[in-house]
């Protein structure tokens, strides 16, 4: 039983099916990754698993509960948290409070009326804070205004802001989209680097194959709305249905 | 100190100065002068800046933080302050029970308008707030006369069944509003060879009530609660999927704003118990609106410099009538005095709107952080000027200021 388990989800846009039974189960402490090329369904999967979208049929359990029908906050309070393909952060505030914000949510919850407490007298919290801009790099940044940082910086720090939560399940989409090699590599340095020190679980949506291949553990290859196969990156890489899928039918 | 560091403090520290010694400050020119036509040291508009000064930095809790920009928040005002006349009406001339209910009775209005309007953002969130202020303001006129006096307004009268107190006075007139005996128009003038300073009752109760609304709002800025809503502003998407719901925290800084503008009311009617319909006309909505961005949205003492300046304006600048233009301007040459008395007739008296609309224009344009901005500019080119001689220090490393308020 995985911590994550999609069953049976359809999902139709009008005329167009946009997901077709597909069934997912993603193990706890496993970085697994789900491929496909443009169109097959990747990014509704995702929206469907942060309850942004709900599917037409079909269940999404996560450690045993059910998310379909719950709100985006109330998902992420159950432990799921997400990076965006463009990184989310709160670009008027600092590094700091940026990170100090998800601190407060996990701590209080998905509102609190604290009007009369000091945001920076919050030892606990801001030692809490402090750590992890040491270990995603950022701690000499940490009086930046967000907004005026490079994409890379903003990347490591809309980590480090899912990453303080402690996520059960970390889901990224496309986290290297649009980047430059050099970026790619780093971000897929950091990934590894977390997945070393934390044993998050994290889903990864992608259709870079040098990223999928350097971090996944398990692949599942999503074309036209339905997996078409799940396995480990060595069996996957030669897998003709998977050439098929990204190359086209093959003539001869 | 109080919960607060220490450049917060000095900041509580200088509006407490300030407030305290306005009657000296706003009375610079000595009496019988040609300039004593601009000092406004006099109680009634003193107690129009306090007030004012309130009312905008409650509005600013919700504009300068979350970004809604609410166009209906004299609505709140307009209701603490018939809230008020009923307290007097009905219970006691004390203004303390007014003032309260005042508060809570514009906090429950903004709970009804609030979570309805904020089901919008943008555009449609300020629409809304206008049109529920229009209605506030067409109900107070029409259907709700017996409640709110029509378009005389809410007055005392001779035959109010006052609980504690009176109806008549002896003198059998109507008793006058008071603070546990303290009568609000008492005032005590104190004479300083030509110039005349005038210590009002009522001012100073507002003073006060403006300190302890604005050290809340300190701490609601510095507050875990301010930086949700500073989150708010910034990204709601990424403040849903960090766990958090930018619903309640904006219907909380709605609510808490209505309930300052409630404020404003109360104490509004505890000085004057008068209240009309007028209030909450859309263009008193506008015109604190135009106080908070004069100011600095967004900054603590922003809004309390923007409703001084508007109100200053409003009422001395509307003073200047062509008589005194020829006064001014009697040194030159007949034809060149008529001219300029033309030239500038049309920005002063009831054209004051115009000047008010330039420097409106001026400060959006090339300040957009309002007055303060422009201290903060001022303040950085003299420090610049100190510093230069010395160069730069290996030893000193500012922490860059973070991006809050002022």
């Amino acid at each position: 039983m995985g911590i994550l388990e999609v069953k049976g989800v359809n999902k139709r846009f009008g005329g167009l099916q946009a997901l077709g039974d597909v069934n997912l189960s993603v193990e706890e402490n496993t970085v697994h990754a789900i491929i496909g090329p443009n169109g097959a369904g990747k990014s509704t999967l995702l929206n469907v698993l942060v309850g942004k979208l709900i599917p037409d049929t079909g269940s999404v359990m996560f450690d045993g509960q059910s998310v379909l029908g719950r709100s985006p906050h109330e998902i992420n309070q159950m432990g799921i948290s997400r990076v965006f393909q463009t990184p989310e952060i709160f670009g008027d505030l600092t590094v700091m409070e940026n990170v100090m914000i998800p601190c407060f949510a996990r701590r209080d919850g998905s509102f609190r009326l604290h009007a009369f407490e000091t945001v920076f007298n919050e030892k606990a919290l801001v030692e809490q804070a402090e750590q992890i801009l040491i270990d995603v790099n950022m701690i000499d940044k940490r009086d930046m205004h967000a907004a005026s940082m490079s994409r890379g910086d903003k990347r490591r720090l809309e980590m480090a802001m899912c990453l303080v939560q402690e996520p059960r399940l970390l889901l990224l989409d496309e986290p290297t989209a649009g980047m430059a090699r050099a970026d790619t590599n780093n971000t897929i340095e950091l990934l590894k680097e977390i997945n070393e020190k934390r044993d998050i679980t994290m889903a990864i949506i992608e259709h870079d194959m040098h990223v999928v291949f350097s971090l996944a553990e398990r692949i599942t290859v999503l074309a036209q709305g339905t997996p078409l196969v799940e396995d480990t990156p060595e069996n996957i890489k030669g897998h003709p249905k998977v050439q098929e899928a990204y190359l086209g039918q093959a003539h001869g | 100190m109080l919960g607060l560091n220490k450049k917060d403090f000095s900041l509580l520290l200088i509006v407490a100065l300030l407030t305290m010694l306005a009657p000296f400050i706003l009375n610079p020119f000595p009496e019988g002068s040609e300039l004593a036509q601009f000092n406004a040291g006099y109680p009634d508009l003193m107690q129009r800046f306090v007030i004012f000064g309130i009312f905008a930095i409650g509005f600013n809790i919700l504009f300068g933080l979350t970004g809604y920009l609410s166009f209906g928040h004299a609505a709140f005002l307009g209701v603490g302050s018939y809230a008020g006349v009923w307290m007097m009406k009905l219970l006691t001339m004390n203004v303390i029970p007014a003032i309260l209910v005042s508060v809570i009775v514009a906090g429950l209005f903004s709970i009804l308008i609030g979570y309805i309007s904020l089901r919008r953002s943008g555009i449609y969130f300020s629409i809304l707030t206008l049109a529920f202020a229009q209605m506030s303001f067409a109900l107070a006129y029409s259907v709700l006369t017996p409640l709110t006096g029509g378009e005389t307004g809410l007055q005392l009268s001779l035959n109010d069944p006052r609980i504690i107190g009176t109806s008549v006075t002896e003198s059998g007139s109507i008793p006058v509003t008071h603070l546990f005996g303290l009568e609000m128009r008492d005032s005590f003038e104190l004479e300083m060879g030509a110039w005349l300073f005038t210590f009002n009752a009522g001012y100073y109760v507002c003073a006060v009530v403006l300190l302890v609304a604005f050290y809340i709002a300190i701490r609601i800025f510095r507050s875990p609660f301010g930086m949700m809503l500073r989150a708010v502003k910034s990204n709601q998407q990424r403040m849903k999927y960090t766990g958090l719901n930018p619903k309640p925290y904006t219907l909380a800084a709605f609510v808490i704003s209505g309930m300052y503008a409630g404020l404003a009311g109360g104490l509004m009617v505890s000085m004057d118990p008068l209240a009309g319909a007028e209030r909450m006309f859309w263009t008193a909505s506008g015109e604190v609106v135009l106080m908070t961005i004069l100011g600095g949205a967004g900054t603590l003492i922003g809004p309390i410099l923007g409703a001084g300046m508007i109100k200053y304006m409003e009422n001395i600048l509307s003073k200047i009538n062509s008589t005194i233009l020829h006064e001014w301007f009697a040194f030159m040459p007949d034809g060149i005095e008529d001219l300029l008395v033309t030239l500038v007739y049309p920005f002063i008296g009831k054209g004051w709107h115009l000047t008010l609309g330039i420097i409106f224009m001026l400060v959006v344009i090339f300040l957009p952080g309002g007055l303060v901005e422009g201290g903060q500019r001022i303040a950085r080119l003299f420090r610049r000027k100190k510093e230069e001689p010395k160069g730069p220090d290996p030893e000193h490393h500012p922490k860059p200021a973070p991006h809050v308020a002022e």
